[in-house]
């Protein structure tokens, strides 16, 4: 086992765990997955600069540093996924309180008639 | 005065009407036209360099390497044009004034107006083909917006619709065409295309070119058979007709016709094409007009015939014709204009358009009747008006050409196209103003005042000067026929404009349109009926049946695919991604690896061994909400840790106030969500999404395991990153240099979308509470048992006694940040942690009242910053966002480094606070219940508070 095996394997998971909640039927399940996937992106990415242990990327004068590019990339990441979190929730949240369930998919009938409800716009 | 800026004055104007609407529509109509007006006068300043000969030219480089320059220039067929578009323009500004009602939005008019205006003028003194484009496609979208102005109005939107799409689908043909034509001519200036005719007629590519540019022409110019979308284009305002269908955009396929006359015409396929489609529009157009009966749907029909008339001219590519095509341009324009004017003022004062309903109108409204008359007869070809000239011209080239063998083919033809043309010019002068007087008009016909016939009655004296002294029109016609004919020909000897052409054959066949015009009016009855009874097939049902089989067709596409189940794209797409990348693998080469692994540790064991019982645990117990809120906390805590471990702090302290405030928000829904998920998926079905989660989850590890062994194929660019990042930005903590300074502009980008999420989420909030669903909330009671002491003493304290200490931190991280790990980012996030406790420990409507300024307004005020920051580069003579730094010395302190990016990053940290907190505090604004009261004090229970009973 090595550092590199313990990262990818957690990404792996993440991603494994993320993706069976996405697939199923109430929104917040759906939400949690999409955060766990969220997590394994941003390890993921953040990992595309290589596993160093020890060189911070702050300049103390040392030889080596390790990549800063994609720490700056995926702390941002990290905030906007707050955004998108805080967007979906919302939405389903609104969803919920105003039709009385948190299913993600569409009804049947609405799948069948998709101008059902919607007046007819000349 | 620039072509730039007369070209840009109506674009810059149109924002003028809409500010001055309030100022009443005097002074409203008053800046457009003054907007106009400046135009026009800048363009006449140019005429004389243009009539010297000169060609002005102006150009902005744009993006020069795709051959695309902002280039304009005014030659001779662009001036008159332009003269067009803003003289008349002008004139259907005044008119408007006093047609729009009180109830129309005359700023929205006159806005949408001038937008046209500089899109016209754009197509008419472009140089560049590309730019060209862009006007013709701004032309298509302000006049979509001109047409459908009377939004209320069905008709008005399905014409303003009709209109967009048969425009738009010419104008994309169009843009295939030009690119065509700038390939072959090797530029996209059209000077330089105008000089290559036999290049161009050589190219095997010339007819494709030619195809779909006459594509777009025709569509625009309403030519046969797309010229159903012009009469139904009538449901606009009738300055809009007059403006639109008169002088300018139906004239925009005429003019890029001329424009482009000198390389694409004289070719067999141009002279059947073009000449073929204008006689056959000339004909049908002028026969349909006649059973018309609604005033300006008559008109339209005539407006096609006409524009068949002028296309028919430009087609026989005759340097004959093509004076002729100008001066009937320009007649057209005039006597066109004035009639829509007319029936606008009958619409407006007699209370309809129908001529059935009309007639006797001569007594009631003697102004408006001389102004019809005139314009009318110019219509019909009557000579002394200043149809008759250009209409015999017109004759006189139909007798030189033939099609297809027969001589008396074209002759005729166009003699018929003639006679329908002067029967319902007689008709419209005839049924609607002739007659006895009658006394079931649905309002009161009388004259209107100055503002409206000035207009007109200006373009008949028009009329007439042109009508009777035709060779006054002489220089000028001959002057833009020349600019028509390019270096291709000349203007033929011996050509004048006369009233009186001799006793000719079109003299002949005039007489004859004329003698049978009044005739086929005499008999219009039986005509009429018979017309009925053939039953003509409607082009709008035709166009109609074509839409709605589009639609089917999409429908019948998207519907399978896009059915609402976000399970099944769900799984769609993990699928289709796992197929790629299993494909890429498979046939993909990997090196061996290059990294040595790095051993590892105690701790990232036992930090790897928490996350992935949580993640598993999460999989296995999700249906318990608040439990699976809870796993994943430790999950985002091992990340956390994780990214500590590899050298990341500043990530691991954004990773952990991130998921603070994230679980806070998930706790808050759950407030509103059941705390259960019902089984409902089947244990094959959970088998099937375990396996693609199992085979995604490998794939992922696979990638990410192989990557993580092998060293990068190319060095990155961080290396540049490293060392400038203190020589350069002032700061030693490069992540931080690098969002706010190397990469500065994205993170402007990335807290603006911080931003827009946060104020979504307030409205959606808005929305909600101020819908049904707000009395559902109030009246909602709490599914569990409530703690009774909701603001409990302990915790209000104790959130109290750490505030300070809170923003201290946040004060110090934000600091240290551009040199030690911290900044802008995580700063924000740990102030605002720290206000949320003083809403979760006294209340949402106790700790509202003390905030003192609105969250948006905070977030609003980062932005700000953020961005003046990077403006201030620009008073440096620096790009925008580049920084500085130095050093001072604030005794008794030591010495400071400042660096402007701390500006920005205080813009961030605003941001950033101000969006986390809009965000949670819309959440609690919903948790509001009338069986509750707002707490007025900080806790419950104070033992320091005497009660008052």
């Amino acid at each position: 086992m090595s550092m590199e095996l313990i990262v990818a394997s957690a990404i792996g998971i993440l991603t494994a765990a993320g993706l069976y909640l996405v697939m199923r039927f109430r929104t917040f399940p759906v939400i949690v997955g999409t955060s766990l996937l969220t997590y394994a992106v941003n390890v993921f990415l953040f990992a595309s600069g290589r596993l160093v242990v020890n060189r911070p990327p702050i300049l103390t004068g040392a030889d080596t540093y390790t990549d800063p590019l994609p720490q700056a990339l995926v702390l941002t990441a990290i905030v906007i996924s707050f955004g998108m979190t805080a967007v979906a929730v919302m939405i389903a949240l609104g969803a919920y309180l105003g039709v009385g369930d948190d299913r993600v998919n569409a009804d049947e009938r609405l799948r069948d008639e998709p101008d059902a409800g919607r007046e007819d716009r000349a | 005065m620039s072509l730039i800026l007369i070209v840009l004055a109506p674009f810059l104007g149109a924002l003028l009407p809409a500010v001055m609407a309030n100022a009443g529509r005097r002074t409203c109509a008053l800046t457009t036209l003054t907007v106009s007006a400046v135009a026009l006068v800048g363009l006449v300043s140019r005429v004389p360099e243009v009539l010297a000969g000169d060609m002005p030219v102006a150009q902005v480089e744009w993006m020069p390497e795709l051959g695309l320059n902002f280039t304009l220039m005014l030659d001779g067929l662009g001036l008159f044009f332009a003269a067009l578009i803003l003289g008349i323009g002008c004139l259907v500004i005044i008119y408007a004034r006093y047609y729009l009602s009180r109830d129309d939005n005359m700023g929205e008019f006159f806005t949408y107006l001038l937008l046209f205006q500089g899109a016209m003028l754009g197509i008419v003194l472009s140089d560049n083909i590309l730019v060209l484009l862009v006007f013709w496609e701004l032309t298509s979208l302000s006049s979509f917006l001109l047409i459908g102005y009377w939004k209320h109005l069905p008709d008005g939107r399905q014409g303003a619709r009709m209109a967009l799409t048969v425009t738009g689908m010419g104008g994309l043909a169009m843009i295939g065409g030009m690119l065509i034509l700038g390939r072959i001519a090797g530029s996209y200036d059209l000077s330089v295309i105008l000089e290559n005719r036999e290049a161009i007629q050589a190219s095997p590519l010339y007819l494709p070119a030619l195809l779909l540019i006459l594509l777009g022409c025709f569509t625009k110019s309403a030519q046969f058979p797309f010229h159903f979308w012009l009469p139904h284009a009538m449901a606009a305002p009738t300055p809009v007709s007059a403006y639109l269908h008169s002088a300018t955009m139906v004239k925009a396929g005429i003019f890029l016709m001329a424009r482009l006359w000198p390389v694409l015409s004289g070719t067999e396929v141009w002279f059947y094409l073009v000449a073929g489609t204008g006689l056959v529009t000339m004909v049908i157009g002028a026969v349909v007009a006649l059973f018309k009966d609604d005033l300006k749907a008559l008109l339209a029909f005539s407006t096609v015939s006409q524009l068949g008339l002028i296309t028919f001219l430009l087609g026989t590519g005759s340097a004959y014709a093509a004076v002729a095509a100008v001066f009937h341009i320009l007649n057209h324009a005039i006597f066109k204009c004035a009639l829509f004017m007319t029936a606008g003022i009958v619409d407006h004062e007699a209370g309809t358009r129908d001529i059935r309903r009309l007639g006797g109108l001569w007594r009631l409204m003697p102004v408006t009747f001389a102004i019809a008359l005139i314009s009318g007869l110019s219509l019909a070809g009557v000579p002394l008006f200043n149809g008759f000239p250009s209409k015999e011209m017109m004759l006189e080239e139909a007798t030189h050409v033939t099609f297809f063998g027969p001589e008396w083919l074209v002759p005729a033809l166009a003699t018929v196209g003639a006679l329908f043309s002067a029967a319902y010019s007689f008709r419209l002068i005839g049924h609607a103003f002739l007659g006895a007087k009658r006394d079931d008009y649905p309002a009161k016909p009388h004259d209107p005042g100055i503002g409206m016939w000035g207009p007109p009655a200006l373009l008949c004296v028009l009329v007439l000067v042109i009508g009777i002294l035709p060779w006054l029109a002489q220089p000028a016609v001959f002057f833009v026929a020349q600019s028509v004919l390019g270096t291709t020909a000349d203007i033929p000897e011996g050509l004048y404009l006369k009233l009186w052409p001799g006793i000719t054959e079109a003299l002949m066949m005039s007489a004859i349109s004329l003698a049978g015009g009044l005739v086929v009016l005499l008999l219009f009855r039986p005509a009429a009926w018979l017309w009925t009874a053939a039953h003509v097939p409607h082009a709008k049902s035709i166009f109609d049946g074509i839409v709605a089989g589009a639609v089917a067709l999409s429908r019948g596409l998207t519907q399978p695919l896009h059915d609402g189940a976000f399970t099944r794209y769900a799984m769609i797409f993990a699928v289709a991604v796992a197929a790629l990348s299993g494909h890429a693998w498979l046939t993909g080469e990997v090196g061996p690896p290059t990294r040595e692994p790095l051993p590892m540790n105690e701790v990232a064991v036992a930090g790897w061994l928490m996350l992935v019982t949580a993640t598993a645990a999460i999989v296995v117990f999700h249906r318990n909400r608040l439990f699976a809120l809870i796993l994943m906390g430790i999950v985002g805590l091992m990340v956390s840790i994780g990214f500590a471990l590899f050298s990341a702090p500043d990530l691991a302290m954004t990773q952990i106030s991130v998921e603070v405030v994230t679980i806070i928000l998930l706790l808050l829904a759950l407030n509103f969500l059941p705390d259960e998920t019902p089984r409902e998926s089947s244990g094959l079905r959970r088998l099937r999404d375990g396996t693609v989660a199992v085979v995604g989850g490998l794939m992922a590890a696979g990638l990410s395991y192989h990557l993580l062994l092998r060293d990068f194929v190319e060095p990155s660019i961080s290396a540049y990153q490293l060392e400038n990042s203190y020589k350069g930005g002032g700061g030693t903590n490069v992540v931080n240099v690098i969002l706010v300074d190397f990469r500065g502009f994205d993170t402007f980008g990335e807290i603006i979308v911080l931003g827009i999420a946060a104020v979504v989420i307030y409205a959606l909030t808005e929305a909600l509470l101020s819908g049904p669903v707000r009395a559902k909330l109030l009246n909602r009671r709490p599914e569990k048992d409530l703690a009774g002491d909701m603001h409990p003493l302990m915790m209000v304290v104790l959130t109290r006694v750490i505030m300070p200490l809170v923003l201290m931190v946040g004060v110090y991280i934000f600091l240290r940040g551009h040199n030690m790990p911290g900044g802008g980012f995580i700063a924000g996030l740990i102030v605002a942690i720290g206000l949320v406790m003083q809403y979760m420990a006294s209340g949402y409507y106790w700790a509202a009242d003390r905030q003192r300024y609105p969250f948006h307004g905070i977030i609003g005020a980062g932005v700000l910053v953020a961005g003046i920051t990077g403006i201030g580069a620009w008073f440096a003579g620096y790009p925008f966002l580049t920084s500085s730094y130095g050093y001072i010395t604030i005794p008794p302190l030591e010495e400071f480094e400042w660096a402007s990016a701390m500006g920005f990053d205080l813009g961030v940290f605003l941001a950033v606070v101000g969006a986390v907190m809009l965000s949670l505090e819309s959440f609690a604004r919903m948790a509001r219940r009338r069986d509750q009261k707002d707490s007025e004090h900080a806790m419950d229970i104070d033992p320091s508070r005497k009660e008052t009973t």
